[in-house]
């Protein structure tokens, strides 16, 4: 489960959205908190999609999941954007945080929204597992 | 559990050959209780190795590769090998055998002993410099004979005996550039197995070869010099020819000496004489291989002794195995000369009909026996061209359908009718598997590649003959079962590697998004991103860090540097050839001490710094760069290094200045990207001190120039890289290599390393010589090219994006926090600190 927006209490700004490589991530510091982010490219939509979750790889136990390897994985229904961690290859749902080559472990996921041209990412109560 | 059960009975193999590796295999494969505790008595210092594959040993195959099976076999649970004892008694009443001057009883004895090479009772035949051909200690010596001769002229060789082994003997020595001359007392060649007209192609072929053929002749006497030494050869006629070495290669008899002492019967022409189940009369008592007379004759060819093997396996495990008779079909390569035999080849059965089709000029000749009503194909010849031969061999007994001389015809060959062989058509006559099995263990047994039904049938597995029509079975059955036959790189895209590598550079395109516009769907993953950032990569394509590119990195080519396991990079400057100055090893020392980094030596020859977080990358760079060093691209899928030894310029031995060359090589191919780590390795002598047979890519220095290696590997798979093209020029050599490489960036699967690339590309080794080497595809200049373009446009990656601020702003920690340091890498170095050098760490002593 994910932090919903409205039990968001503030919002760090961390970097104008220019400063973000199109399907690459950067790691930021949200409260203290290492969050990784990620900027998709424009899927048709014209709205610009960025994702953030915990930076901490699980499996490695090193902060790593900003420098993985954007991807998608499905069609249709079950089409999903992921991010693969760099260290063993294990694939996240960036939407989720859900870990979908070992299932039951998760990635926390952090609400994300854009003001004046610049990436903002909500915190509050801390972020919280499945 | 009870007593009896938990005492093994003891088996006692006498002979450690490829039968008896054979037996101990299926033995031990199928006896899951452990009933058997199995010894095995071999004379040879070696473990059972592929005697078939000898004369590889001269085209510069280890004696270690020829080994047979898994080395693990001689560590499992109840077997035992025993190297260099010979047994010298058989005693079947105590039954026991005495060996190493001890006595070792047994409950079951298998005699696998083999043959001897027969040498005719000719005067001078054990003079030195007189040689037989059947272990590797023999071809040891035979080529240390041949090739230590300091003579102003070639080394001239005589091999006795114009069949199988006489003319794989002759290709030895005229591979080694000894002029060579084969001496059959027969009136033509491979008189057992092709006939005169199969026998008269065959000479024409070899003394194409530069080989001498003297038929219908019969040797009286070899001489020696004054130094003892063999130097002429008399024949029965008169005539007479000046020789350096002989080689006998006139048949073998059976080693059935210990069997005769210990009273068991032996077959007229000898032999142990076993009944169907390859008993002996005496209980217990098996014989097995070359060293069996069963039904009445003994069989000199692996297959036979291989099922045997198997019935003694399942006798012992209480089964009721029996011997189904033999096949005497051999195709083989001499000389690089295809001849195939198989079935009735010389139209002994009553009525039978021969199809002849003879091209003189080419030397090919061709021959089918069919039934009195030619429908049925009994047997055949090819000499020449035997690539009818994996096909037309299981259709034996079988009607041939179409018009028969198709199949004679060049373009016919290969068509292979895979799908309608039957079942029960044997496919691999080495290890006696049929059609049936194949199709068996694609739709029952769930292999879904040629490798998993090799490992699960052994078909393919010895002469490797039959592999093209194995391979077109398992292709077959896995399409009928409804397993397409995918080779695709991942869920995007339906392509595999090579084909990808082709439609992006036929088609020109430049970015990701528009390869997987065309090509793909989905946004891709981390199997084809960087198969595609490599494709671009090896086309010239842009840096690693341009918009475009950048997602599809890898974070070690992201970032240039190793990812390891606590977060932290390692960092590799370039050491071209391993030469260093004592400058630059203070200059990567300073660097590693001011940035506290742990160092370690590569078994690349260069210097790896650990510890490195994303953000010191950068600083680390710039004091590298500024000290002249450059990427070493340990990150990518690229060049690696060219290992090299210190060479003519300091070496006693040394022939060539290897580390010169080394450094050529490592220089211009700096950079190249491939479908996995590429590493090469140039030795200055035979002596080969930089090990580079075991690289991707190894050259070695000769008295006329550089002989080089390909397909080598260390890793989890060692392998010994094959001999590829000897004594080239420096010019020769470096475009050898350069279009190897190509063609290998270029057809390789994701992940595949040479030598895998090398055992699956269709024709082997062979068919990429003729790629590389002989130009048949007429793609040697745009390799050469695509060449050209790589090293012009080489540029060092990190000193580009330390002199592009927008790349080098990449390289944070945090991009809201770029001072703040992530506690969350670098455990490595504080939990391990008495094993770092720098400043605040020890270093170990
Ligand atoms: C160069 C060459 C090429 C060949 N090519 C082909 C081919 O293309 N196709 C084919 O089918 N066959 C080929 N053969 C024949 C094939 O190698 C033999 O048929 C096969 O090796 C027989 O196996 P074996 O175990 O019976 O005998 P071997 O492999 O000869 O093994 C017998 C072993 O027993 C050992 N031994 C003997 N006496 C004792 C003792 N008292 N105590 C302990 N150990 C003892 C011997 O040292 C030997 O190592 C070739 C042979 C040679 C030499
Ligand atoms: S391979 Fe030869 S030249 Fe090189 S170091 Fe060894 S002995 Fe010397």
């Amino acid at each position: 489960m994910t932090l919903t927006p409205d039990r968001v209490t503030t919002w760090t700004r961390i970097c104008p959205v220019d400063r973000l490589i199109p399907e690459r991530g950067v790691a930021a510091l949200v409260d203290s908190e290492p969050v990784a982010v990620f900027l998709l490219d424009d899927d048709g939509s014209g709205e610009v999609r960025v994702h953030a979750v915990a930076h901490h790889d699980p499996f490695s136990n090193a902060n790593v999941m900003a420098r993985g390897i954007i991807g998608s994985v499905g069609t249709g229904e079950d089409y999903r954007d992921t991010v693969a961690s760099p260290m063993y290859k294990q694939v996240f749902d960036l939407a989720t945080g859900q870990c979908l080559t070992e299932p039951g472990v998760c990635l926390s996921v952090y609400p994300v929204r854009l003001v004046d041209g610049h990436v903002e990412i909500g915190h509050g109560a801390p972020p919280s597992g499945p | 559990m009870d007593e009896q059960h938990t005492v093994r009975r003891r088996l006692v193999v006498v002979g450690g050959g490829m039968v008896a590796h054979r037996l101990v295999e299926a033995l031990t494969d199928r006896d899951l209780d452990g009933a058997w505790q199995v010894d095995v008595f071999a004379e040879e210092s070696r473990p059972p190795y592929d005697r078939v594959a000898l004369t590889s040993f001269f085209s510069g195959r280890d004696p270690d590769d020829l080994l047979l099976g898994e080395p693990e076999l001689w560590h499992r649970d109840g077997v035992r090998l025993h190297t260099n004892a010979a047994v010298q008694r058989i005693d079947t009443e105590r039954r026991e055998v005495h060996a190493r001057g001890r006595r070792f009883p047994y409950d079951a004895l298998v005699i696998a002993t083999g043959s001897y090479p027969a040498v005719p009772p000719v005067p001078g035949s054990d003079l030195p410099g007189a040689f037989v051909y059947r272990t590797v200690d023999d071809v040891t010596e035979l080529r240390a004979w041949a090739t230590t001769r300091h003579l102003k002229r070639p080394v001239r060789g005589a091999v006795v005996g114009g069949g199988l082994l006489g003319l794989e003997a002759a290709g030895a020595l005229t591979a080694m550039g000894v002029e060579t001359t084969v001496v059959e007392f027969a009136p033509r060649l491979m008189p057992i197995q092709v006939d005169e007209g199969g026998g008269e192609g065959l000479r024409r072929l070899i003394e194409k070869l530069g080989v001498n053929v003297r038929t219908a002749t019969a040797t009286s006497k070899v001489r020696a010099g004054s130094n003892g030494r063999v130097n002429r050869m008399d024949f029965a006629d008169g005539s007479k020819l000046p020789v350096d070495l002989v080689v006998f290669a006139t048949g073998v008899r059976p080693r059935d000496e210990l069997a005769r002492e210990a009273g068991l019967p032996v077959g007229d022409r000898g032999g142990v004489v076993v009944d169907e189940t390859c008993a002996t009369g005496t209980p217990d008592v098996y014989a097995i291989g070359e060293v069996a007379c069963i039904e009445g004759r003994t069989w000199g060819l692996v297959a036979p002794g291989y099922t045997m093997a198997e019935i003694v396996a399942d006798r012992l495990l209480g089964g009721s195995a029996t011997f189904p008779g033999a096949d005497t079909s051999t195709k083989l390569k001499l000389l690089g000369v295809d001849v195939a035999s198989f079935g009735d080849a010389f139209a002994e059965s009553p009525g039978a009909l021969e199809v002849v089709y003879a091209d003189p000029v080419a030397g090919a000749y061709k021959k089918l026996v069919l039934s009195d009503d030619a429908q049925t194909l009994l047997g055949g010849v090819l000499v020449g061209d035997a690539s009818a031969y994996a096909s037309l061999r299981p259709m034996v007994g079988q009607k041939l359908g179409a018009d028969p001389t198709a199949w004679l015809l060049p373009e016919g060959a290969s068509a292979a009718p895979a799908a309608d062989l039957p079942d029960a058509a044997n496919v691999c006559s080495c290890n006696n598997v049929s059609a049936g099995a194949i199709r068996c263990a694609v739709s029952e047994e769930g292999c879904t590649d040629l490798a998993g039904v090799k490992a699960c049938t052994k078909a393919g597995t010895s002469c490797g003959s039959c592999l093209p029509l194995v391979k077109k079975l398992v292709g077959s059955e896995l399409e009928k079962s409804g397993v397409a036959v995918s080779n695709a790189l991942c869920e995007h895209f339906e392509l595999s590697r090579a084909q990808l590598f082709d439609v992006v550079r036929v088609q020109d395109l430049g970015t990701f998004s528009e390869i997987l516009e065309r090509h793909g769907t989905g946004r891709g993953c981390d199997i084809c991103r960087p198969v595609v950032a490599s494709i671009l990569a090896s086309l010239g394509t842009g840096h690693v860090l341009d918009r475009d590119t950048a997602r599809l990195q890898d974070t070690n080519d992201h970032v240039m540097a190793n990812l390891q396991k606590d977060g932290t990079y390692s960092v590799v400057p370039r050491v071209p050839g391993g030469e260093i100055t004592p400058q630059g090893l203070i200059d990567i020392g300073q660097v590693a001490s001011d940035f506290g980094l742990y160092t370690k030596i590569t078994g690349g020859q260069r210097i790896d710094l650990f510890g490195a977080r994303i953000e010191q990358l950068p600083s680390i760079w710039q004091r590298l760069v500024d000290a002249g060093f450059e990427s070493g691209h340990a990150y990518g899928k690229a060049l690696r290094t060219v290992k090299s030894c210190v060479g003519s310029q300091w070496c006693r031995y040394g022939v060539q200045d290897s580390v010169a060359l080394a450094i050529a090589l490592e220089l211009r191919y700096r950079g190249l990207r491939s479908p996995h780590k590429i590493k090469l390795g140039v030795s200055g002598c035979a002596r080969e001190c930089a090990e580079a047979r075991s690289k991707d890519v190894g050259v070695i220095a000769t008295e006329h120039g550089w002989n080089v290696y390909v397909g080598g590997n260390g890793g989890f798979t060692p392998r010994h890289a094959q001999l590829f093209a000897e004594d080239l020029s420096t010019d020769d050599l470096v475009r050898t290599i350069d279009r190897f490489l190509m063609y290998y960036v270029r057809t390789a699967d994701r992940l595949q390393r040479t030598a895998a690339w090398v055992e699956e590309h269709e024709g082997g080794l062979e068919a990429i010589a003729d790629v590389v080497i002989d130009d048949s595809l007429g793609i040697g200049a745009d390799l050469d090219a695509a060449m050209a373009c790589h090293v012009d446009g080489y540029v060092d990656e990190w000193a580009a994006t330390l002199a592009d601020p927008e790349k080098r702003a990449q390289f944070v920690s945090f991009v809201n926090a770029p001072d703040t340091q992530d506690d969350g890498v670098g455990g490595a170095i504080d939990n391990r600190g008495t094993v770092i050098a720098g400043p605040t760490l020890e270093v170990r002593r």
